[in-house]
């Protein structure tokens, strides 16, 4: 895949973009707004990460600008800026996602994975698969090696959300901010519990567990 | 407008009071015009009677009865102004140009005042005379009058028009100060209007001015100038807060950046150096928590200065509650303490969703720490009279009264709480939150069953649905 990485701070550009490259993606990268621009403008990318502020063109009016070409690839801001209305901003102006520094670069990873995955049209599906769990987006039902499992609203919802990132890290500011659709620091780990609670449901009784805790990251649903 | 404001006013209050007293005053000079006026006509009446009086007693101890009576007759035959009556002892009428004794409506200082009727311009008129008794020897009466007449028509119109005139005068006050109290009600109100957006954070706003130059306008100026200035402090605050945020951030993100290469290194070069991994992860660990307290100090920061209210929409507390149950559900069942809401309709401010959330959030999470197994921590919603009402109650050991105050600031922890984990911050976050939706958080008694803490966020029940959408428009 190829990212385009629009970062001034030069240490934590190379960082990126070594990361990302070790990840297996294709990397071009800016040091400020206008370069940015014309590199977004100028070839396709899979995803831009853009930080918010820029020298000679701010991060918020290259995305801007991006939209009004008609470019619509998806765009992950980061920001050393203070949060309450900055990340309202960031989206306002056509970003996709906000991440606020310090970030853990798998923070990083599998936000951009979900943001290249959101991407790629696979068709409208009203079931999803892994392994031997069917979870049927019709029925709202979730059946394991054919055995009815019994879900609650927000469980169906946070599963789902895995499955459709089946294979990915997904961390749980990703889960809090998509299944619960906050953006907050829950002091205590709650995600942690609602996962285990899933893992109970799903995992329970079956030799092979579908549901990975991933260390130092967050979790993953995948069939092997 | 509104009538009842209008009343309450200031001005139409000093407006009624000048008028009571101006319509008091003009009763009182009126009165006493009346009273003198009045004294003075009767006194030169008076006078004129006494002088008759005196002229025809001299008349009856010099000429006898019958001496007075010609004269008497002589002297009615004149038609003006002068009245007689001589009678005897038993008042049959011996001489004068009064028929018969008269009807006596009063008697001011030894006179009569008395209704006779006189043939005006061939109508029989009543009319008002004045006059004094005079007791001759051997039994005879002498009655001496002078017609008031025009005196008492005077003196009964001061009577008659008073009233009116006072009534004329509270009416044309009460107008006048309406007119004035609602001209500056207009001005007050367009100050009263625009600092009512300034406190909700739009600080753009400035007082008009109507251009005249006049004490209004004078305090318009000098709110204007206060708030440039307040304007300016708070764009330095936010700057300072930006920069502070920004030169941070870059230098934390460069740390946990190369810790985190260092980590992936030693695992890439396999075996032997798992121990100085672990080492590196856990200062990761510990570089989190530093960004986690940075992160809330920034968020308390930013908050408190409430400059910026962008994401303020119009929103249910009863969802956001039910969210942050559901959120903290598990985590209650797993530390066997039961979680349950008391919902309320129509819970509605005006707010910004994932702060109100973190601060819901921070409480419960509170609550769960500190109550023991088998305890309840119970999320309220309430509508009150002027407020909305948040409240998580517990069964934990409470905070002593003494305490609350102090629990709320910066990085406070109270000796028994000291292990456990947690910031500091999470209590003077929610107060920071209360701050900046102009709601008060309150610490007090808990009612569930076993004691312990209420922690109470009581929104403002106005739900300022323009503001937001202005702030949101720029």
């Amino acid at each position: 895949m190829r990212i385009l990485v629009v970062e001034d701070d030069l240490e934590a550009q190379r960082y990126l973009v070594q990361g990302l490259k070790e990840s297996g993606h294709v990397v071009d990268e800016a040091a400020d707004g206008e370069s940015g621009l014309a590199l977004a403008l100028s070839r396709p990318y899979d995803v831009a990460i853009i930080d918010r502020m820029l020298p000679l063109k701010d991060g918020l009016k290259v995305v801007a600008e991006m939209r009004e070409h008609g470019n619509s690839t998806p765009v992950l801001f980061l920001s050393a800026l203070s949060e309450v209305d900055d990340r309202v901003k960031g989206l306002k102006a056509g970003g996709d996602d906000y991440l606020t520094k310090p970030y853990a670069f798998v923070e990083l990873l599998a936000r951009v994975d979900a943001l290249m995955r959101r991407r790629s049209p696979v068709g409208v599906k009203t079931r999803l698969d892994v392994g031997d769990l069917e979870l049927d987006l019709l029925t709202r039902g979730a059946k394991r090696s054919g055995t009815d499992i019994d879900l609650q609203p927000r469980e169906f919802r946070l599963l789902e959300y895995l499955m459709r990132h089946a294979g990915q890290v997904v961390t749980r500011t990703m889960l809090l901010e998509s299944v619960w659709e906050y953006h907050f620091d829950p002091q205590t780990n709650v995600i942690d519990v609602h996962i285990s609670r899933l893992r109970a449901k799903i995992d329970k009784g079956f030799e092979a567990p579908l549901l990975h805790t991933v260390r130092g990251a967050g979790y993953m649903i995948r069939a092997h | 407008m509104r009538t009842g404001q209008l009343l309450r006013t200031q001005a139409f209050r000093i407006v009624l009071v000048y008028v009571l007293v101006f319509g008091f005053s003009v009763s009182a000079l009126l009165a006493f015009t009346y009273w003198n006026t009045r004294r003075t006509l009767d006194a030169q009446t008076d006078q004129i009677i006494e002088a008759e009086i005196t002229g025809l007693a001299e008349q009856y101890s010099h000429l006898g009865l019958r001496g007075l009576a010609e004269t008497v007759r002589a002297r009615s035959l004149h038609g003006g102004q002068a009245l007689y009556l001589l009678s005897d002892g038993l008042r049959h009428t011996i001489a004068g140009n009064l028929d018969a004794w008269p009807q006596t409506v009063a008697t001011p200082n030894n006179f009569v005042e008395f209704d006779y009727e006189r043939p005006v311009e061939g109508k029989l008129e009543t009319r008002r005379a004045r006059g004094r008794m005079f007791a001759l020897s051997g039994d005879f009466v002498l009655l001496v009058a002078q017609d008031v007449h025009e005196r008492y028509l005077t003196t009964r119109m001061f009577t008659t028009t008073l009233p009116w005139t006072v009534a004329l005068i509270l009416l044309l006050g009460l107008g006048g100060g309406a007119l004035m109290s609602q001209n500056m009600l207009r001005r007050l109100d367009a100050i009263n209007r625009t600092s009512g957006d300034i406190i909700k954070g739009d600080l753009t706003r400035r007082v008009p001015l109507a251009g005249s130059g006049d004490e209004f306008d004078l305090l318009a100026e000098n709110l204007n100038r206060m708030l440039d200035r307040i304007e300016r402090l708070m764009k330095g605050l936010r700057e300072v807060t930006d920069s502070v945020a920004h030169d941070l951030r870059t230098p934390l993100n460069r740390l946990r950046n190369r810790l985190e290469e260092s980590v992936a290194r030693l695992n890439a070069g396999g075996g032997g150096s798992g121990n100085m991994a672990n080492e590196i992860e856990r200062a990761i660990v510990e570089t989190d928590q530093l960004i986690g307290t940075f992160n809330a100090l920034l968020l308390i920061a930013e908050t408190d200065a409430g400059t910026t209210r962008a994401s303020m929409v119009a929103l249910d507390l009863g969802e956001v509650a039910a969210d942050v149950m559901e959120l903290y559900e598990p985590l209650a069942e797993e530390r066997q303490v039961s979680l349950t809401l008391v919902p309320a309709a129509d819970v509605m401010v005006d707010g910004n969703r994932s702060l109100i959330a973190q601060a819901m959030a921070n409480l419960v999470d509170n609550a769960i720490k500190y109550t023991p197994e088998g305890g309840q921590v119970r999320i309220g919603l309430a509508v009150k009279d002027r407020f909305v009402e948040m409240s998580v109650a517990d069964s934990g050991p409470g905070i002593p009264a003494e305490d609350r105050a102090r629990v709320v600031e910066r990085f406070v922890r109270l000796e028994a709480s000291r292990n456990s984990p947690g910031t500091g911050l999470g209590l003077s976050l929610v107060s920071a939150v209360a701050h900046f939706h102009n709601a008060a958080l309150v610490l007090e008694d808990s009612d569930v069953a076993g004691g312990g803490l209420k922690a109470v966020l009581r929104f403002p029940r106005t739900v300022l649905r323009t503001a937001s959408l202005k702030s949101a428009a720029e």
